[in-house]
């Protein structure tokens, strides 16, 4: 740089580094600047709402009244009540169910769509619709979909006979659980298949060829070349899922606000009525911390059951 | 050291058209007949697509079905109507403040995303191109953030809300979700930092220009599929959201169009199904919208969050 100067009239003075210019390309220092904004949000809507929220399960706040701390008494008063029970069975039932048929579902998408066919890229478009629709708008057309006297399902089975009175969906115990999980594999499935078809592009087709050649069958195919190179993104995709799954919130308020009877309270719905209807903080707060512990081991179970070695990855030097 | 460069400045073209590129499908399948396609192929497809379309069609239909088409099953027939009326339409537009509630909803998603992407932009280059210390665990803590549901979150946060004194004003949701954005954000814009050579800046850095004129000058340029990819998604996600807007917002004029459907559209046991759906199809069309002109970019945020 100075030789490339020499000829040249100096531009600036040739002055002492002064530690203010140190400052201005240390790594820590900038890194540090850069990060304040999101690190800012992240703590003050984030990480003290996390921390209070632990901390509020422990007292006895209500709306609009700060709480006093008051131990385990909300946890112990959840232990002895059956509703909180009957959530925590249904959103288990709810997540497992839900994730397991998505899971099918989406991968066998997700392969069909992997073929070769005409208008493939509209399709595939389209598949991703009910992903991109808000959720509770999706919900609202389900809600009328499963009405109890309008329904064109049950018109439509009436027509085929194959039943004489209208189903009951929202309003019957099984009836609406099954319906709600219907609705949430309806929306769930689009992200599965998109995310698992973008996996299995992946994929090299003369591995393919090769098995062919070897005289493997179609299922050995899938067992033995598409399956393990694909476990990686199945586990990352699954983590998600039941993660958005299990904390579901907007399906279950808008078709049924939980009932007939608490059949189809989620944790989280759940964990809103006690809290914001019914004005008690802290106890919807124990609600909401309780479904940690289920999360975390929900999120081990997808992410280590499925997660195999980074060669499967593509990876070969960590 | 040249093929080493060549590859690397050719890789943000390759992660987005690793969808086209990487399609190798039509392999094998001219082994397969076309009546076996179709039993193999075809129809199961066409039914999986029928399912997932129907409630869409069925939405569309009642918003423009007269009010007596609806109830009357036996002497209509309920899948088709001849005689289409915008009145359930103008009635929802001109009649309740569903303006408003786009309005607010668009005001919203808008802000909410720009302050993401803001903040992310900074975070992800100064955790992929700063390496600053514990840049490793901040990436992993943002990632961690990222697992945190709002369900979890929105009893604490709407008294953190009430205290801030941001309750039932826009301000409450506009500050509130960018900490679901921003770590998903944080780790899309990672990703595609990470494809931009370094060489570049270290160019950059030897001609005196500043960390700051590199990332507005030289990174963010190159990051331009990746910034619409972000934006489109924190816009869906924002537009998408719900359980914080039910539970900070109180007023109708300040509701967004998801919550504002449910609680105020939804009045008593007479439902007014046309103007629902009416309200419910007009609430998506602009995402769709969005998603028709983008869709590459939002398949590829979708799938590049996930892969990373």
């Amino acid at each position: 740089m100075s030789i490339a100067l020499q000829g040249a009239k100096p531009a600036r003075e040739i002055r002492e580094v002064t530690a203010w210019d140190r400052l201005k390309v240390n790594k820590n220092w900038l890194g540090a600047w850069f990060m304040l904004p999101a690190a800012a949000f992240l703590i003050l809507f984030l990480a003290y709402p996390l921390g209070l929220g632990v901390w509020l399960s422990f007292t006895d706040a209500r709306l609009g009244r700060e709480g006093v701390f008051v131990g385990l008494e909300n946890y112990d008063f959840l232990r002895d009540d059956p509703v909180f029970w009957l959530s925590v069975f249904n959103t288990i039932l709810y997540t497992t169910v839900a994730s397991i048929i998505k899971f099918a579902i989406g991968l066998y998408l997700a392969l069909l769509l992997n073929e070769n066919m005409p208008f493939k890229a509209i399709i595939r478009a389209v598949v991703l619709i009910p992903f991109i629709v808000p959720t509770v708008l999706s919900a609202i057309a389900f809600w009328w979909l499963f009405d109890p006297q309008f329904s064109i399902i049950s018109w439509s089975l009436k027509k085929m006979g194959l039943i004489t009175q209208n189903i009951d969906f929202l309003g019957d115990v099984w009836n609406a659980r099954w319906s709600v999980i219907f609705a949430n594999i309806w929306r769930g499935v689009p992200f599965v298949a998109i995310t698992l078809l973008a996996g299995l592009q992946t994929v090299s087709p003369s591995l393919y060829e090769a098995a062919t050649i070897d005289g493997a069958s179609p299922w050995q195919r899938f067992r033995f070349i598409t399956y393990p190179l694909l476990t990686p993104i199945i586990a990352v995709v699954m983590t998600f899922s039941v993660l958005f799954t299990f904390t579901d919130f907007q399906l279950i308020w808008v078709m049924t606000r939980g009932g007939p009877v608490n059949a189809t309270h989620l944790m989280a719905t759940f964990s809103y009525q006690r809290a914001i209807m019914s004005g008690y903080l802290g106890e919807g707060a124990a609600i909401a911390t309780a479904m940690i512990p289920f999360l975390l081991a929900a999120i081990m179970v997808s992410w280590f059951g499925l997660q195999r070695r980074k060669w499967q990855q593509g990876a070969d030097n960590d | 050291m040249t093929d080493v460069l060549a590859e690397k400045a050719a890789r943000p073209q390759r992660v987005l058209a690793a969808q086209a590129n990487a399609d190798h499908s039509e392999g094998m399948s001219y082994l397969n007949s076309v009546p076996r396609r179709m039993v193999t192929l075809y129809l199961p497809l066409g039914l999986i697509l029928l399912v997932l379309l129907f409630p869409f069609y069925w939405m569309a239909l009642t918003s423009v079905k007269p009010d007596e088409q609806l109830l009357d099953m036996e002497t209509f027939n309920p899948f088709w109507t001849w005689s289409p009326t915008l009145k359930h339409i103008t009635k929802l537009l001109f009649d309740t403040q569903y303006p408003t509630w786009l309005w607010n909803t668009m005001l919203v998603a808008v802000c909410a995303t720009a302050l993401s992407i803001f903040a992310s932009v900074l975070a992800a280059y100064a955790l992929v191109r700063l390496r600053f210390k514990g840049a490793t665990v901040t990436g992993g803590l943002i990632f961690l953030a990222y697992l945190v549901p709002p369900s979890i979150l929105f009893i604490p946060l709407s008294t953190v809300v009430y205290q801030y004194g941001l309750f039932d004003t826009p301000f409450a949701l506009i500050l509130t979700y960018p900490t679901i954005l921003i770590p998903f954000s944080t780790w899309l814009l990672m990703g595609y930092f990470k494809t931009i050579p370094f060489e570049l800046e270290e160019c950059a850095l030897m001609d005196g220009a500043s960390r700051w004129q590199i990332l507005t000058r030289i990174i963010l340029p190159l990051a331009v599929p990746g910034l619409i990819s972000a934006f489109i998604f924190c816009f869906t996600l924002c537009w998408n959201e719900f359980i914080y807007a039910l539970t900070f917002i109180s007023s109708t004029q300040y509701k967004t169009v998801p919550v504002a459907i449910v609680t105020a559209l939804v009045d008593g046991d007479i439902y007014r199904w046309g103007s629902l759906m009416a309200g419910a199809m007009i609430g998506s069309l602009p995402l769709v919208i969005l998603y028709a002109f983008f869709v590459e970019h939002y398949v590829s945020a979708m799938t590049g969050a996930v892969k990373e």
